[in-house]
């Protein structure tokens, strides 16, 4: 009980606060501003001054929560990392090329995870980011309104599903489909889930760069078709162009989205580690190790253990270079209009 | 202009107005004997996809290399006619049109052509400079891009030709390679001008083409416009009767859709058919 009063109280007492202070200043002021023609009295401007104090103070806390917040795990992971690194040294990591500390002579290069990582999120990214442009282009430029109205929603639909049914959708459609082309294709490999990423991640990359390329003022096009261009050539050489900053971060944040999945892969593409960029092979990616581990394999304290926060900093390295790569590529082809 | 400003009685005007109607005055059209026709409208109306009739029947000629001007209060569809001219109105669904723009020495009827051709034969500038978000350079020939030409030394040569023509060749000789955005707004009006010129249009539309810019930059847009006389058929809107007094030869004033008065400009700044007319242009209205 005691927990919630501090908040339900606090409002409360800021109101009372004003009150006090208005009341004060309205007593003083009494006798004035009848024969003023427009009177602001004091105490409206102390009141108007002190919700401003105290919104500054609210959104200052809301911001602060998430720099707190961004700012701890960077604390563990770097600490957790630290302990890690004290028994396996950071050569070790990043040179080994095998990857088993649940075994009784446990091994810690990076290398098999990040393959599989990237791996992972690069067929993702080759699937999705054609695909979503393509659908962008098609829905901001060409389509009709009332088709515009049903695809969006169908799309916004399809970012829903939760990430548990992507992954079964790549273990027990996309993989046999797969094997029809692909006979020899193991039941786990890289390609399966590459591709359902791919499909997961195409609605923020179409939600996104349409959004981007409607916001594209209406007179560049006109000026476009007034030159002469035909509807194709004024979305490819007028509007992406325009909007490419945008479609830019659009990339990125799909690309984050890419590499940080963990359900999916984990459901389709094995969980072993496995140092190769061949996609039509199983592997194991960072997150999934994580997941592993923290399903209760390994012993809290051990090695092990203390190796996931080291794969995690990886990840977080790994999706910090693609978004500062992302920041100075919006930089650079910021068009302001 | 002074002739304007002198107090006259209701029976002036009435005479005035009996003398010729706007009928007879379009029979006559006024033309100067040696000007030639680019373009003949003929009881052009239009409806927009609402179904609001924004021109009816209107019907004016386009002299040849001469700068027309088309002026009229807001929402007189003096902006609406301007963009039948390159079938704009064709980008948003269900306009109609009836009537004809017919172009001169083919007569063909402009709106029976495909849009896309007549965009490529009919140049326009916008009310508000619209560059590419590109280098100034490929602004430039980008019409000619599109028009499959590719080779080097003849889109130089016409980027510097456009871009003398648009009177900004001395401000961006040095920097073709930069991007258009980082130009002022009466540089990129200028840059738009030149753009569109680039494409030598049989027919150059300019909708306003100064309404966003500072005096000084409209001065400059003014005096290309100026040099554009006798080279280039202009079809211009304007609100700014001094401007339209200042840059064009020919002026059609319009008014709800309709054209009230055609006439050299010369002539309907002095002495103005209709009491409509006159009203307008002297500030009494609008």
């Amino acid at each position: 009980m005691g927990v919630f009063r501090g908040p339900h109280l606090l409002p409360f007492c800021v109101v009372k606060l004003t009150h006090l202070v208005s009341g004060f200043m309205s007593d003083k002021q009494a006798g004035q501003g009848a024969n003023d023609r427009l009177h602001i009295s004091p105490h409206f401007l102390r009141r108007r001054e002190i919700t401003n104090e105290v919104a500054r103070y609210v959104l200052m806390a809301a911001a602060a929560v998430s720099v707190f917040v961004t700012i701890g795990i960077v604390y563990i992971l770097l600490s957790e990392s630290l302990v890690f690194f004290e028994t396996v040294s950071v050569w070790e990591f990043v040179s080994t090329t095998s990857w088993t500390p649940l075994f009784a002579e446990p091994t810690f290069g990076i290398w098999p995870l990040l393959s599989g990582t990237l791996v992972v999120s690069g067929i993702a990214l080759a699937v999705a980011v054609p695909a979503g442009l393509v659908l962008a282009v098609y829905l901001s430029e060409f389509a009709p309104a009332n088709v515009r109205e049903t695809i969006k929603p169908i799309l916004e639909l399809l970012e829903g599903v939760p990430t548990v049914v992507y992954g079964f959708f790549a273990l027990l459609l996309v993989t046999p489909l797969l094997q029809i082309i692909f006979p020899q294709l193991p039941g786990f490999n890289m390609l399966a889930p590459g591709l359902v990423i791919g499909i997961m991640i195409l609605p923020y990359i179409t939600s996104l760069s349409e959004d981007a390329m409607r916001a594209v003022p209406n007179g560049m096009r006109e000026g476009a078709y007034a030159l002469g261009y035909s509807k194709y050539h004024t979305a490819v050489r007028v509007v992406v162009p325009a909007a490419i900053s945008g479609i830019t971060a659009a990339c990125i944040l799909a690309m984050s989205r890419a590499v940080g999945e963990t359900m999916v892969v984990a459901i389709a593409a094995g969980q072993m580690p496995n140092f190769t960029f061949n996609p039509m092979e199983g592997a194991a990616t960072i997150t999934t190790f994580i997941v592993q581990v923290t399903l209760g394999d390994a012993r809290h304290g051990s090695i092990a253990y203390q190796s996931i926060f080291a794969a995690g900093l990886v990840l977080f390295l790994l999706t910090l270079l693609f978004n500062l790569i992302g920041f100075f590529l919006r930089r650079r082809f910021r068009q302001a209009y | 202009m002074t002739a304007m400003n002198q107090p006259k009685t209701t029976n002036e005007f009435a005479q005035k107005d009996a003398r010729q109607t706007p009928r007879e005055a379009l029979d006559h059209w006024y033309l100067e004997p040696d000007a030639a026709l680019r373009a003949r409208v003929s009881n052009l109306k239009f409806w927009y996809g609402n179904g609001t009739q924004a021109i009816d029947d209107v019907s004016f000629p386009l002299v040849e290399k001469k700068v027309t001007a088309l002026i009229g209060p807001s929402g007189c569809g003096k902006s609406t006619l301007l963009r039948c001219f390159n079938r704009m109105h064709d980008l948003y669904h269900g306009v109609k049109y009836s009537g004809s723009i017919e172009l001169f020495p083919e007569n063909e009827n402009l709106i029976d052509l495909d849009p896309n051709v007549v965009r490529m034969r009919v140049g326009m500038v916008f009310q508000k400079p619209n560059p590419f978000p590109k280098s100034i350079y490929e602004n430039v020939v980008a019409g000619l891009r599109i028009r499959g030409i590719s080779k080097r030394s003849q889109l130089d040569e016409i980027a510097e030709t456009s871009l003398t023509q648009a009177a900004i060749w001395d401000e961006v000789k040095d920097r073709l390679h930069q991007p258009a955005l980082s130009l002022s707004g009466g540089q990129q009006q200028r840059l738009c001008i030149a753009r569109a010129l680039a494409v030598q249009p049989e027919i150059l539309l300019l909708d306003e083409p100064t309404s966003a810019l500072d005096p000084i930059a409209t001065a400059k847009v003014e005096d290309l416009i100026n040099d554009l006389d006798g080279k280039v058929t202009v079809l211009i809107v304007t609100h700014n009767m001094q401007q339209a007094a200042r840059i064009s030869h020919y002026a059609a004033y319009m008014y709800l859709g309709k054209l009230v008065e055609y006439n050299e400009t010369s002539e309907m700044f002095t002495r103005p058919m209709c009491q409509r007319t006159e009203d307008y242009i002297t500030g009494r209205f609008g």
